[in-house]
C-alpha cells in the first residue's frame, strides 16, 4: 500500500510526517535540528529516501543536512557557497548598488534522474549545484551575471531565488525565480539565462510592466505540461501557456488576487490552487477566514474550499513553499502555516484536517508519495 | 591541550558534550584553534567565521580569561592560560529573546 511522507520545515526544526494511502491517521517526528531554521527540505524523485535538508542559523549561518533513510537520520554536507567570480552589486532597498551577499539556502531542488545532483536558489540571488550528494556546491553564475542583474532588488524577505522548477519533458530547461527580479528560465542546464516576464504589470516599479524588477512568489507546473506555468505574483495570478514567454492574468474572482503559495494538482493539469492573502502589508486571509481557492479551469473561475478550514478569527499566513500534492488518487492537497498548522486534504481539497496543528511557524512543506 | 567552550546548537550539530578538546601547536591563536576545531569536525566549518571571508560571524564572541578577545587579529595568542589548558576558550552566541 502507498505511503505519502510530508516534510515540514519550520522557523525551529524540521519535522516529517508520515501516512498511508488513507491519510487519516499521521506519525509525527520531530523536531530534527530543533532550534535552527529550517527554509526547505526535499526528497530525491529517484531516491526517495535521499533528503536534502537547508538548515540556518542567524548565529551560525548555512548547513545543509542529507538523509539516506528517509528523515530517520541526517549527516552534514558542504555549506560553503561561494560565488564564483566577481560578485558584482545589485540594487539595495534605498536603490544604491549593494554587493552580493550569500545569507542562505531557500530552495532545494533534486534533480530528476540522479540522487547526487541536488540544485539549491539562494540569498542573495543565485542559483547552485552540487553533482556529489551535497559535499560540493558550484554557481551556474550565468543568472547572477545576467545583463539585468546590476538592477535587481530585494523584496522584504530578502533578494531569494525561492523557486526552481526542472522541466521533465526537456532536460536542461529550468525555471527560477527571484524576488524581487522575477522569473527566468535557461534551455541550457543553467549556463545562460533570459527573463521571462512579459505580461506581468507590477505597480511599485518606475515601468509597470519592465522586463525585471517583479516581485513573483512562486511558479508551479503540472509534469505532463511544462510548457504550462502558473505564478503567484505578489499581486496577481497568472498563467503563461508557451513557457513563460508571455502571461496572462488569472485572478478574475478571487477576493484577493495576493499570496504566496500556488501548486498543481497531481493529475488535473488544469486544477490549481492558491490561498488568498488580504494584502502585502496585512499577511493575513480576508475577513479571517482561511480559504484555499481551486480553480479546475486553469484560472479565473475559483471555488472557495472551506471544509475543515477555520472560517473566523483566523489570521494566519501561508509562505510560498508551504503548499505540496502528493500523486496518490484522490490527490492529496498540503499547506502549513505561519501558526504551526500543517492542513491535509485526501480528495483534492474538499475537505481538509489538520496533521498538526502546534508546530512553529512553517516555512516549507513537500510531500512524497511513496510506494 | 585547548579547551573551547561551544554553544549548545554548536555542540549539537557537532554532536559532543561539554568541552572540546583539540592540539595546536604553538603560538596557540585563535585561527589556529578555529583551523583544529574545524579539522576536527568539519561540520563547524562556516558556523563560528564565514566559509568565504573568514570573518567571525557577527552574532558570536570569544572570550577567554574574563577578556573579549573578539576583536583581536585572529594571529594574535591567546592568554597563556588558555594556551596551557588551564582555562577554556569561549565562543559564545548572542543572547537574544526574538525569533
Amino acid at each position: 500500500m502507498s505511503r505519502v511522507r510530508v516534510l515540514v520545515g519550520t522557523r525551529k526544526g524540521a519535522f516529517v510526517l508520515t501516512a498511508d494511502a488513507k491519510r487519516e491517521q499521521w506519525d509525527v517526528t520531530g523536531p530534527h535540528f530543533g532550534g535552527w531554521e529550517i527554509y526547505h527540505l526535499k526528497g530525491s524523485p529517484v531516491d526517495p529516501d535521499r533528503l536534502y535538508a537547508s538548515q540556518s542559523s542567524g548565529w551560525f549561518g548555512q548547513v545543509i543536512q542529507r538523509s539516506s533513510d528517509g528523515g530517520r537520520t541526517w549527516e552534514t554536507v558542504g555549506n560553503k557557497f561561494a560565488y564564483d567570480g566577481a560578485t558584482g552589486t545589485h540594487q539595495w532597498y534605498d536603490g544604491t548598488p549593494h554587493p552580493w551577499e550569500f545569507a542562505r539556502v531557500w530552495h532545494l531542488e533534486p534533480s530528476l534522474t540522479d540522487p547526487d545532483t541536488v540544485y539549491a536558489g539562494v540569498e542573495d540571488a543565485a542559483l547552485f549545484r552540487t553533482t556529489d550528494g551535497g559535499q560540493s556546491w558550484h554557481e551556474l553564475p550565468g543568472l547572477r551575471t545576467h545583463t539585468s542583474a546590476p538592477s535587481w532588488q530585494p523584496g522584504a524577505g530578502g533578494m531569494c531565488l525561492h523557486t526552481i522548477l526542472l522541466d521533465p519533458g526537456r532536460p536542461g530547461r529550468i525555471f527560477v525565480a527571484i524576488s524581487a527580479a522575477g522569473a527566468f528560465r535557461s534551455d541550457d542546464d543553467g549556463a545562460t539565462w533570459r527573463p521571462i516576464n512579459r505580461g506581468l504589470r507590477s505597480e511599485g516599479i518606475p515601468d509597470p510592466h519592465a522586463e525585471v524588477g517583479h516581485c513573483v512568489h512562486r511558479i508551479a507546473m503540472h509534469r505532463s505540461r511544462p510548457g504550462v506555468l502558473f505564478m503567484q505574483k505578489h499581486w496577481d495570478v497568472m498563467r503563461s501557456d508557451d513557457a513563460g514567454d508571455s502571461w496572462r492574468e488569472v485572478s478574475g474572482g478571487l477576493p484577493s488576487d495576493f499570496g504566496f503559495p500556488i501548486d498543481v494538482h497531481a493529475h488535473e493539469p488544469e486544477t490549481i490552487y492558491v490561498v488568498p492573502i488580504k494584502s502585502d502589508s496585512e499577511h493575513y486571509p480576508p475577513d479571517g477566514k482561511l480559504r484555499v481557492y481551486r480553480s479546475r479551469t486553469g484560472g479565473n473561475e475559483w471555488e472557495a474550499l472551506t471544509n475543515g478550514l477555520p472560517q473566523r478569527h483566523c489570521y494566519v499566513n501561508v509562505l510560498r513553499d508551504a503548499m505540496a500534492v502528493d500523486s496518490l488518487d484522490p490527490c492529496g492537497v498540503y499547506f502549513g502555516t505561519t501558526g504551526g498548522q500543517v492542513y491535509a486534504s485526501a480528495d483534492g481539497g474538499d475537505r481538509w484536517a489538520p496533521i498538526v496543528r502546534d508546530l512553529p511557524s512553517v516555512v516549507s512543506v513537500e510531500v512524497q508519495t511513496l510506494p | 591541550m585547548i579547551r573551547v567552550i561551544l554553544p549548545a546548537h554548536l555542540r549539537t550539530l557537532a554532536r559532543v558534550d561539554g568541552e572540546v578538546k583539540v592540539d595546536v601547536a604553538a603560538p596557540v591563536t585563535v585561527g589556529a584553534v578555529l583551523d583544529a576545531l574545524e579539522a576536527a569536525y568539519p561540520m563547524l566549518r562556516g558556523t563560528i567565521r564565514d566559509q568565504v571571508t573568514r570573518q567571525r560571524r557577527d552574532f558570536l564572541r570569544f572570550f577567554a580569561c574574563e577578556q573579549d578577545l573578539s576583536h583581536d587579529p585572529p594571529d594574535t595568542p591567546l592568554p597563556e592560560a588558555v594556551a596551557a589548558g588551564a582555562e577554556p576558550l569561549l565562543v559564545i552566541g548572542a543572547m537574544a529573546g526574538g525569533g
